[in-house]
């Protein structure tokens, strides 16, 4: 909302000295976020006048046509001759009325007139345009004014050239605010001052004269004034006043009667609407539009209209949506607008009129058409004002276009009784933490009009304008925010005591600091993905993480899914990392992922007088997809760098899987890892990833290298690897604290071991078997060669280990050592077919 | 050798004559002087202290002297021959020292060399933010509460005060999710939404919970935002609840006060303005003292901030006393609690915190914008 000051001043009396920052401070302090004030005609300085052109010379010897003219400007002058001016636009003539700067004046930028000589006269002041006043952007030629002004009148004054505009963001409890009735009654309050109030106006009875109304709906429409003026001059001109000060607020004019409307809703903040009496046929009424009935708004766009929305009726059907735009049929039509068969409009119905904010916001969302009227009726507007914005309305109609008001008013209204609340005069001390007394609060309550009873217990009657005033706490708030909320105290409450971080989230930090401390660069990616990325992935019809939410209202059409797997967003960051530049690359992120059955119910809507039952919370929580956490990592380039000491070493399908290791034992567990064939891994080097949940074995992810096929069609580098993993499964799957180990001071016994076994046994089954086997002696077990080659035969290898082996209380004899090495070698002989090497 | 001298005949033994000691001893330390190498050092001292050494020679013949002149004989080869190999022994020390120091020298490096062949990884920083502003309210006995980014629009909206025809529920720019079957969602159905703040979790902490409730409710919330230098449509929250008896504005304002210290330091404060939420009444925009300029640019063309655009204040984000109708949807008495809430946007303390110029900067995962903030912030 766009509020000059000048017209603020209007209705409060404010101190000269008082500028526009000011009133944006106080307005801010009392909750009206001021954006910006903007001041215009500065470095403009007089004498500009009216002027009366009383001859034109065309002077045509040169490149462009100019004028050289002769104005009136009254004694301005100083003479009373006329001045001799010479000018280069054309869209006036003799007799027109035109703003003059004379010579010592300045426009603003600082552009200096004096008399000079040009185009062979001598030119003493200019006549002005719009823009060279700095009021307006327009470039279309001089401004040539209503023919009533005297000449030599003061034009800065006349225009209202210098002003102060607040541009203010009115939230959306504060309706009241976007007129400038209800930011004066703010600007009166902040600086203790008396408000003229323009909606107190003198209104007459109404009577069954007015033009018929007849309202339907009664609950979505409870107000409608109409008042009728005939005689309307078509010709008539909005004066300059009127057309500054809408110009300054924002809008545009159009037409006298349009203009009217628009100034009496900036003014009192009732939407008004004007309709053409001769193109109306019959009564106006008030429904809900029929399904299939079709309406033309004013902005051209033929609309097929809800069941639900409210129309403004005549006897043909709608001509108009209630409250958020006019229909094009009864349209007011300005002289120049006037054609054949639709005369210029002479007689005009006013339409002041009050709908329910519900009704208004839904239709203005249904046809995403949102006008002045319509941000006011959402917003609450006083009922109380409709009568005297039509009488307002009508009045400027009779003064600046000749109209007469017809005596007819017709009033349809339905009793509403005033809204009271009570609230403990306490109340707003309790909430504020501050002791405010009685008198203040009255004093507080009363200043923005309501009117207060009682003496402990207060009876509070809000004003028609404030509909957002229905709880004490609504209360509580304008006393308090009036009081200052910069004279609030600040103290601290006292918590019950804390236990920190649950282990869950405990375990999210540590995975993320294990992964850091392990070379990984955390990288969040937005959970939007498109369903081909995951059939780049390589994801086979029936996998589960096809099954995606789709989002209705997409940001992009190209990723309007949400993900099921981290690896879409994670791979195009590593992409983008790569372009960039970076090529050793170790990603990892931690994030939700949805993962919907199919199956899950619509949600339901509780209402919200109470705590929904446990029933509706179950149903509430169903409805919702299964949004596990996983954690991913992506991997790309060297994992150690190539530098003087030496060669890098490329990132491989081990980095992956190890980065899975290191994840699981942030909750000290072990992964059992088991190759695999997934989708987007390469066949030969994936992992899957099973943790261990109550004793079952659950698969928890993936990791290894990507299939050269995704690498291909995602334009990764080559061999790039990732891993993913449930992180919530992980957790689940926790062995709780760990059991400190036994550490032996008794001597150690080493023994290496070298077994051949077929290439497709697992090292994971060797090692176990070996573990098994060795039992309790075992201390350590090291893998410490991997062979295959000549020495040994086809389709085998030869794994090498380290046995530590220690007892907690002696040293180890020959034989034991002996007899536990000879244990391994015979178990993973019978188990896996192993040989011992060289043996 | 001479033979032993059991007659105490005065003899003379030729190698034990004074002058042909002190010699011996002489010549042995000048040797040992001039020895300038560990393997010189080796055959001087072969030379001059072996076996086969003049001292070691004489000090043989000792026998040969008559019983009164051993003493004497005895002492002057002893001293010789201590004196040799005393010196022997510093300059074996000192020619040693000298060696070390050359392998030394010879070994040196240049430290100034890089190292970093695994490069050390990092958390982003929104991540380690939010932990840090957890721990404030942790360390004050709050807990952190979380919930599901898909939510129900009940939690998102209907409990938060914000009704179906509620304008804030166009305004806020949500996400809606498709039903499973297909179709639009009217605005009367119940649906789904990308929560467009945290706030459901603090309607999911009041309803697993009894009061008093304390939560600090970190997360991340969605809106519809084409990603700019200033927007994002995914971003991060933290929110915080406190909902128990007697709670005021000027519990909010401490509480507010509290976190901008922990976070900036000392001196700092916040200032509230009246503002409008559905979800608290009353309701406060928050502003903090800016952290650049700490208020001296107010006025002050010569010392312009970017930060605060030479305000003096930057916007944090919203604040307010519960409402009390969330207090009923809750099922919390409101007669008996009251609470307050305050939320703001992390990536926003993070571009004013860490100097961000840009949005996209926190989104796009460049390992050059996150690895220098490692593992803390």
């Amino acid at each position: 909302m766009r509020a000059p000051l000048s017209w603020l001043r209007e209705y409060v009396e404010l101190p000269a000295e008082v500028t526009g920052r000011d009133v944006a401070a106080a307005l801010t302090a009392a909750g009206l976020e001021v954006e910006t004030v903007e001041r215009t005609g500065g470095g403009l300085t007089g004498p500009l006048v009216v002027g009366h052109v009383l001859a034109i010379e065309e002077l045509t010897e040169f490149k462009k046509p100019i004028r050289y003219c002769q104005v009136d400007v009254g004694d301005a002058n100083g003479t009373g001759e006329p001045q001799n001016i010479i000018c280069g636009a054309r869209n006036f003539s003799v007799g027109d009325k035109v703003v003059v700067i004379l010579p010592g004046g300045e426009l603003p930028g600082g552009f200096t007139i004096s008399s000079r000589k040009t185009y062979g006269k001598v030119s003493e002041g200019m006549i002005c345009s719009a823009s060279e006043l700095g009021t307006s952007d327009d470039h279309d030629g001089i401004i040539v004014l209503p023919p009533e002004y005297e000449p030599g009148t003061d034009a800065v004054e006349l225009l209202e050239l210098v002003d102060e505009i607040l541009d203010i963001s009115v939230n959306p409890d504060r309706g009241y605010c976007l007129s400038l009735r209800g930011l004066a009654r703010e600007t009166a309050i902040a600086f203790d001052l008396p408000l003229r109030d323009p909606a107190l106006l003198d209104v007459p009875v109404p009577n069954g004269d007015g033009y018929p109304v007849e309202v339907a709906d009664r609950a979505a429409c409870d107000r409608f004034v109409a008042r009728t003026v005939t005689g309307v001059r078509p010709d008539a001109d909005s004066p300059v006043w009127l057309r500054r000060r809408l110009e300054k607020a924002g809008m545009r004019s159009i037409s006298p009667a349009v203009d009217i409307t628009n100034y009496v809703m900036l003014e009192l903040g009732q939407p008004l609407h004007a309709y053409d009496r001769a193109r109306l046929e019959g009564p106006v009424g008030v429904r809900r539009a029929q399904a299939g009935e079709k309406l033309t708004t004013l902005d051209g766009v033929r609309r097929t209209l809800h069941p639900e929305d409210l129309v403004i009726t005549d006897g043909r059907g709608p001509i108009g949506l209630a409250g958020v735009m006019g229909g094009a049929e009864t349209e007011i039509i300005a002289a120049d607008a006037a054609a054949e068969g639709a005369g210029a409009t002479t007689d005009i119905v006013i339409e002041a009129a009050h709908f329910a904010p519900r009704d208004i916001a839904r239709t203005a969302r249904r046809h995403k058409l949102s006008s002045e009227a319509s941000r006011r009726f959402e917003r609450g507007v006083d009922p109380e004002a409709a009568a005297a914005a039509a009488q307002r309305a009508v009045d400027l109609l009779v003064l600046l276009c000749g109209g007469t008001a017809d005596p007819g008013v017709t009033h349809v209204s339905s009793v509403a009784t005033p809204r009271t609340v009570l609230m403990p005069a306490t109340h707003p001390g309790r909430v504020a933490g501050v002791d405010y007394d009685r008198e203040t609060v009255v004093r507080r309550l009363q200043s923005i009009g309501c009117d207060v009873y009682g003496s402990d217990e207060l009876t509070v009657t809000v004003p028609t304008w404030r509909s957002d005033l229905q709880a004490p706490n609504d209360l509580a708030e304008e006393v308090i925010r009036l009081e200052g909320y910069a004279h609030l105290p600040s103290t601290l409450p006292r918590p019950p005591a804390g236990r920190g971080l649950t282990e869950t989230q405990r375990l999210r930090r540590r995975t993320g600091r294990a992964l850091a401390g392990a070379g990984y660069v955390e990288a969040p990616s937005y959970p939007f993905i498109s369903a081909r990325s995951l059939t780049d992935l390589g994801i086979p019809e029936g996998d589960p993480r096809l099954r995606t939410m789709t989002l209705a209202n997409p940001l992009s059409d190209q990723e309007p899914e949400l993900r099921t797997t981290l690896l879409p967003g994670l791979l195009a960051t590593l992409r983008r990392n790569d372009r960039r530049g970076s090529h050793d690359l170790a990603l990892f992120e931690s994030g939700t992922v949805f993962l919907p059955t199919g199956e899950e119910p619509a949600p339901v809507r509780p209402g919200v007088a109470a705590r929904p039952s446990d029933e509706e919370l179950a149903r509430l929580d169903a409805s919702l997809p299964h949004q596990p956490r996983h954690v991913a990592v992506a991997l790309a380039g060297d994992r150690a760098a190539a530098g003087w000491w030496g060669a890098g070493r490329p990132a491989d399908w081990a980095d992956a899987v190890q980065a899975a290791r290191l994840v699981a034992a942030q909750v000290s567990t072990e992964l059992e890892i088991v190759s695999a064939q997934h989708a987007p891994f390469h066949p030969g080097r994936c992992a899957a990833l099973y943790v261990t949940v109550e004793g079952e074995r659950v698969l928890a992810g993936h990791a290894g290298e990507l299939h050269p096929r995704v690498v291909k069609a995602l334009s990764l580098p080559e061999r790039s690897c990732a891993m993913e993993l449930d992180l919530d499964l992980v957790e689940s799957a926790g062995a709780g604290p760990l059991r400190a180990p036994r550490v032996s001071a008794f001597p150690v016994a080493t023994q290496d071991l070298a077994l051949v076994v077929d290439r497709s046994v697992p090292a994971a089954a060797v090692e176990r078997v070996l573990r098994d086997a060795t039992g309790e002696l075992l201390e350590s077990l090291e893998l410490f060669d991997v062979y295959t080659g000549e020495q040994i035969e086809a389709g085998r290898k030869s794994l090498a280990y380290t046995l530590r082996l220690r007892a907690a209380d002696r040293t180890l004899t020959a034989e034991e050592v002996t007899a536990a090495r000879g244990a391994a070698v015979t178990a993973a002989a019978e188990e896996l077919g192993a040989a011992l090497r060289g043996a | 050798m001479s033979a032993p001298n059991k007659s105490y005949d005065p003899v003379e033994v030729e190698a034990l004559k004074a002058e042909v000691i002190d010699r011996a001893r002489e010549d042995a330390l000048a040797a040992i002087a001039a020895a300038d190498s560990l393997d010189a050092l080796r055959e001087v001292k072969a030379a001059h202290s072996g076996d086969r050494s003049p001292l070691a020679l004489a000090n043989r013949e000792i026998g040969a002297l008559p019983p009164k002149a051993r003493a004497e004989s005895g002492k002057r080869v002893g001293q010789a021959r201590g004196a040799v190999s005393k010196a022997l022994a510093a300059r074996q020390e000192q020619l040693e020292e000298e060696r070390d120091e050359r392998v030394l020298v010879e070994e040196a490096v240049d430290v100034s060399l890089p190292y970093d062949r695994v490069r050390p990884g990092a958390r982003h920083p929104l991540t380690t933010l939010m932990d840090r502003i957890e721990d404030i309210f942790t360390a004050m006995g709050y807990e952190v509460a979380e919930g599901p980014e898909l939510e129900a629009d009940w939690f998102n909206f209907d409990a938060l005060n914000i009704g179906p025809d509620h304008p804030a529920r166009t305004t806020q720019d949500t996400f809606f999710v498709r039903p499973p079957g297909g179709g639009e969602v009217g605005p009367d159905d119940a649906g789904l939404v990308l929560r467009t703040h945290t706030s459901p979790v603090q309607i999911r902490s009041l309803l697993d919970r009894e009061p008093p409730v304390y939560v600090v409710c970190p997360g991340r919330v969605f809106r519809t935002d084409e990603l700019d230098a200033t927007h994002t449509p995914v971003f991060h929250q933290v929110e915080l609840l406190a909902v128990d008896e007697g709670l005021t504005m000027a519990d909010l304002k401490g509480t507010l006060d509290h976190m901008v210290r922990s976070l900036f330091g000392e001196g700092m404060e916040t200032r509230l303005r009246p503002d409008h939420f559905p979800f608290t009444e009353p309701s406060a925009e928050m502003d903090m003292v800016c952290y650049v300029c700490r208020g001296a640019s107010v006025g002050n063309p010569d010392r312009p901030c970017r930060t605060c655009s030479s305000e003096g204040w930057i916007e944090l984000g919203g604040c307010g006393m519960v409402n009390p109708r969330v207090l009923t949807a809750c099922g919390v008495d409101p007669e008996r609690y009251s609470g307050f809430a305050f939320g703001f946007g992390i990536e926003r303390l993070l571009m004013f915190r860490h100097n961000v110029e840009d949005m996209r900067d926190m989104v796009e995962g460049d390992v050059r914008f996150t690895r220098p903030f490692g593992m803390e912030i």
